[in-house]
């Protein structure tokens, strides 16, 4: 490995390694160079030609994604000739493009948008020529492409051919008539293929899930952790009005650098379910009846003194690892055994980048899980739950699984009330992944937080503290719920 | 401005295959000449509008199977280059030079001669008859020779509007 | 010769000593008339001495960027340890030039020994002549004549029995003025797209699949049998003006001139002198205004100026001009020169391949203005626009189409502005009824 070299960009001097582009290097210097074309996960394109900087010594501009890094050079970015080079860009993207802002889902997060409010023209001298015209296409599942608002910065067609190693997406006719393609009667389904919404910069291939859903400067987001499988893809939650409207990833170097695949991409529908729990309940009358947190734990506690062992614990591969160690404890007080279960399909990886895949197993904890000291022996446990002492659920639909017997007692924690647990003793109400924080463990045991993204309903609570709470109602807790 | 437009008439009869007997064995000689099977792709479409007279959609995908690379891939080639016809055209596909030079020698002239003298109603329009389709077409290297004008494979030097008649008339 | 017209005295007859001949293209005929001994004598001098002898001999890339060819060849990597390829540039489409059609349709024989002789020097065993899709006459002279050399084993696995591979193969283009472009030449030959590529690396670095490769033009090639049989000293000695433009240069001239052809002539030879004197002047009744001496790329000149340039790289510089294919667009009195800019424009406009933002744009708005005027809808900031447009145009993208396209506008609005001016005000051509 060759020594670093020192180079200087707008005044500022910064070492990198050999083989750095000038816009890396600038990166490093706090300058952001605009481009389009360029993107750190994919190969270098430069034919956007918005990254031209001044060299000097060097006759021409140069494109700073194409340009290694040489010792010694001092590099203008807001040169007057740099700024010019920009602004001619600029001039020329947006001749074509159509004045859509209004009703375009980009707005707020177009890089075309940012670029010309930052250094275009005022006004544009294209004037009364007309721009050209090819209707919106629906590229498939998720995907609409919009012509007309095509940079040609070929980011979609670079993705599909070198990351997702699929190329069915091509760059169709030449000159100003050129505009991105498919192959007739073909869809863009590949299993990553969401992701060139991402990558395009401007609104030109959107996502039909967030189509006019919201615009981008209302949505607040949140750090999160996809909980479509065992990947544990770092995600942003994005909501408005206590919503979550939309997910994108985040990058991240380690797990998903910058994707998320088109199952996750659009799992979090369920986050946003009004059929929830909003209060604790207890069994009254035949009934369940509201209670009050202090009521339903006291309640609760008083089921567990008096159950006797074992204890069966069927838990939710979703629950966050502090729910699930906290589960473990509570479990352990009743010598009982847990397992889980989980939902399964086809893996799918993304060819280009190493280890990542939408895994088999559908939920984003199985690690947790595991670590946490449950199985997957799933069916053993249900069919354990006559015999058992107490059954607790965390989580889990319970579709499938009757109801214990009457003599076993059943304490539901959950975000919904199943059927099976109308018979419960005690209902406490938990927040989903959106309505708390908490950590997950992926599949090769790397720990990533998630962050609370929106509020939980009622007088529901992170599933932690629910369980905290009963622990401590116990005399086992940690003090963690107060 | 090469490519005749939707109007021009599919054809009736369904395409045969194209890679079979004497055309596999052309791509096969043509795929030895190269390391990659990738680098066949404008020969195999040369062969495949040869055959068939245009590049439809079937045989692009004939040629992707062939080759190892998608249909989009193969459409995003196609596209690219003007010589590979999207549609079927007349009989005899004809190319005008009108670029600078040969504009300077009557190039548009002949242009207008031989849309009267073939019945075409306008450029990449073919003929009522199906016999003719006319494109102007860039420099096509025989400014010398103005106006020049490709007819299917054969190249007709110093062509004038006066000359457009007797020439279309050798080809019906 | 000044094919199609008889020879004339004034010319230096080279590579033109068969146009017109049909009998040339016969292997046995062309044997006879002294082919293929250079190759020969190359195989038998070694690589280093064959570079040697074009780096001699001075001679200047023929397709348009005059780059010293036996430089080029020194480029490529002394030890071989991927294939190394040749490739021969027959894809001319620059308007105005059609001098490589000429030497491929009567002199195959000539194009297969000097890519033989390239072959041999750069280490490549698989050259690859890349032949534009128009060209359907040269393509099977081409052809045919390869299939004679293959016979008779000047090429294949034991080229003239020297123990080397030759293999020679004809890649038919299929309509892209852009793949003429060097590094989108050699992405056509690998079945993409025609778009050019970002340099560096550069070919002789990484060009066909990865791998080191030299691409030449047809008229470079055909030249470098002369340059062995008689050697690069006797080639650079032919110069009339700068030592460094050496040879002869076959100039193709067309448009508005009484004998369009192309004609063989030493560098440094006065344009004056081969426009009026071997070209015989303007049609009858007509004055010479302007010029394009390199193809459509190159700045236009005008007639006073064409007087006074000699024909060499240094002389068109130093008229505002280029050299560049040799391709000779004339242009006279009679020409509506605000018209066939426009052409021009909607020539590169159709040509752009699509990648760079200012080229897609800026060919297709330029010819919109330019359309305009010719409406008569013109605004006199119009001209001020398109210096401007040509500015962002102009070194500031992967190739140099969107700087020719400038380069002819803007040059033709300095040298013509009258003209542009006459379309302003008066919505219709300056002397127009």
């Amino acid at each position: 490995m060759s020594d670093p070299l020192t180079l200087t960009i707008e005044g500022r001097e910064v070492r990198v390694p050999p083989g750095t582009s000038v816009l890396e290097a600038a990166k490093l210097a706090g300058v952001l160079i605009p481009h389009y074309c360029y993107h750190p996960s994919l190969p270098v394109a430069g034919s956007c030609r918005m990254c031209l900087v001044e060299i000097e010594g060097q006759p021409k501009l140069a494109a700073s994604c194409a340009t290694p890094a040489a010792a010694g050079m001092k590099v203008h970015v807001t040169s007057p000739t740099a700024k010019a080079a920009r602004q001619g860009v600029l001039e020329f993207l947006l001749i074509n493009h159509p004045l859509d802002c209004p009703i375009c889902d980009q707005s707020g997060e177009c890089e075309l948008q940012d670029y010309t409010f930052q250094e275009g023209r005022q006004a544009t001298r294209y004037g009364e020529y007309g721009k050209r015209y090819n209707p919106v296409e629906d590229f498939g599942p998720d995907v609409l492409y919009v012509p007309n608002r095509c940079i040609l910065c070929t980011r979609c067609v670079r993705f599909m051919e070198h990351v997702a190693e699929a190329p069915v997406l091509n760059v169709s006719e030449r000159g100003d008539r050129a505009h991105i393609g498919i192959d007739q009667g073909q869809l863009l389904d590949h299993p990553w293929s969401g992701n060139v919404v991402d990558l395009c910069p401007v609104g030109s291939l959107l996502s039909k899930d967030f189509l006019h859903k919201a615009r981008v400067w209302d949505l607040d987001k949140t750090a999160s952790v996809c909980t479509g499988c065992t990947q544990g893809c770092a995600i942003s939650l994005e909501t408005r009005d206590n919503t979550v409207v939309r997910v994108k990833p985040r990058p991240n170097a380690e797990v998903n650098r910058h994707f998320i695949c088109d199952h996750g991409r659009l799992h979090y529908h369920w986050m946003n379910r009004s059929d929830r729990l909003e209060t604790p309940l207890v069994q009254e009358g035949g009934r369940l009846v509201a209670a009050d947190w202090e009521r339903a734990l006291e309640r609760a506690a008083g089921l567990l003194r008096s159950a006797r062992a074992p204890w069966v614990g069927l838990v939710s591969p979703g629950a966050s690892c502090e729910a699930l160690d906290a589960a473990a404890r509570l479990l352990a007080l009743g010598k009982g055994t847990g397992a889980f279960r989980v939902a399964t399909g086809p893996e799918a990886p993304l060819a280009g980048v190493p280890d990542l895949a939408l895994r088999a197993e559908r939920a984003p904890n199985v690690h947790g899980a595991l670590a946490a000291g449950f199985t997957r022996a799933w069916d053993a446990a249900v069919k354990g739950m006559p015999g058992a002492g107490l059954v607790f659920v965390l989580d889990d639909d319970l579709a499938g699984v009757e109801a214990p017997p009457a003599g076993v007692p059943l304490l539901y924690v959950g975000t919904t009330l199943p059927e099976a647990a109308r018979g419960a003793a005690v209902v406490l109400p938990c927040a989903n992944t959106a309505e708390e924080e908490g950590t997950f463990v992926n599949l090769r045991g790397h720990r990533e937080a998630y962050y609370q993204a929106k509020s939980a309903p009622g007088m529901a609570r992170p599933a932690a503290w629910v369980l905290d709470a009963v622990l401590t109602a116990l005399g086992a807790g940690t003090g963690v719920a107060a | 401005m090469s490519q005749a437009g939707p109007g021009t008439p599919a054809p009736s009869e369904p395409l045969p295959r194209l890679f079979e007997g004497a055309a596999r064995r052309e791509l096969d000689a043509i795929l030895k000449q190269y390391p990659t099977k990738q680098a066949a792709l404008l020969p195999a479409l040369w062969i495949a509008q040869r055959r068939q007279g245009w590049i439809s959609p079937a045989a692009m995908a004939e040629v992707a199977e062939a080759l190892g690379v998608t249909v989009a891939y193969v459409k995003g080639v196609v596209t690219f280059y003007t010589m590979y016809h999207q549609h079927p055209v007349g009989t005899h596909f004809v190319q005008v030079c009108t670029t600078s030079p040969c504009n300077l020698c009557g190039a548009e002239g002949v242009v207008k001669a031989l849309l009267e003298a073939t019945g075409c109603k306008r450029l990449g329009e073919t003929s009522p008859d199906g016999k003719w389709t006319i494109v102007e077409t860039e420099c096509l290297g025989a400014c010398g020779f103005a106006t020049p004008v490709l007819i299917d494979d054969d190249l007709i030097e110093s062509v004038t509007a006066e000359s457009v008649p007797a020439l279309v008339a050798r080809y019906r | 010769m000044g094919y199609p017209h008889p020879s004339h005295p004034r010319e230096t007859v080279l590579l033109s000593r068969d146009f017109g001949d049909p009998e040339a293209r016969r292997l046995d005929v062309w044997i006879k008339r002294g082919g293929y001994q250079a190759l020969e004598k190359a195989l038998g001098m070694g690589r280093d001495a064959v570079i040697e002898e074009v780096k001699t001999s001075g001679i200047r890339g023929r397709g348009g960027a005059g780059f010293p060819a036996g430089v080029k060849w020194g480029f490529m990597p002394k030890q071989r340890t991927k294939p190394h390829y040749l490739c021969c540039n027959a894809d001319e489409g620059e308007p105005g030039t059609f001098k490589d059609r000429e030497i491929m349709r009567w002199t195959p024989h000539a194009v297969i020994e000097g890519c033989a002789i390239a072959a041999y020097a750069i280490q490549a065993e698989d050259g690859y002549i890349y032949v534009r899709g128009e060209f359907t006459e040269p393509i099977r002279v081409l052809q045919a004549a390869l299939d004679e050399a293959y016979a008779k084993g000047i090429l294949g696995p034991n080229a003239m029995g020297r123990g080397v591979r030759i293999d020679l193969t004809i890649h038919r283009g299929a309509g892209a003025y852009i793949c003429g472009e060097e590094t989108a030449l050699m992405n056509s030959i690998e079945g993409k797209r025609g778009n050019p590529r970002v340099k560096p690396p550069f070919p002789a670095a990484a060009g066909l699949w990865g791998c080191p490769t030299t691409i030449n033009n047809v008229e470079t090639l055909a030249a470098v049998p002369h340059i062995i049989t008689r050697g690069g000293a006797w080639y650079q000695s032919l110069s009339l003006s700068n030592p460094k433009s050496t040879g002869t240069k076959l100039f193709s001239i067309c448009g508005a001139i009484a004998k369009p052809g192309n004609y063989e002539v030493t560098m440094g030879f006065p344009l004056k002198d081969l426009l009026y004197d071997l070209a015989g002047g303007p049609r009858p009744g007509r004055k010479l205004t302007a010029v394009q001496p390199g193809g459509s790329s190159v700045p236009f000149i005008t007639a006073e100026e064409a007087e006074r340039t000699l024909l060499d790289y240094e002389g068109c510089l130093a008229v505002g001009t280029q050299l560049g294919s040799g391709g000779m667009i004339v242009y006279d009195d009679a020409t509506d020169i605000v018209y066939q800019v426009m052409r021009l424009a909607r020539f590169y406009a159709h040509e752009s391949c699509a990648q760079c933002t200012q080229c897609r744009e800026g060919t297709a708005w330029t010819a919109k203005i330019l359309q305009k005027l010719l409406r008569g809808e013109g605004r006199n900031e119009d001209l001020d626009l398109l210096f401007d447009l040509g500015e962002q145009m102009t070194g500031k993208t992967i190739c140099v189409l969107s700087d020719s396209c400038a380069a002819a506008v803007t040059s033709a609005i300095q040298k013509f502005r009258p003209d542009f001016e006459a379309y302003l005000r008066d919505g219709r051509r300056a002397g127009a009824a």
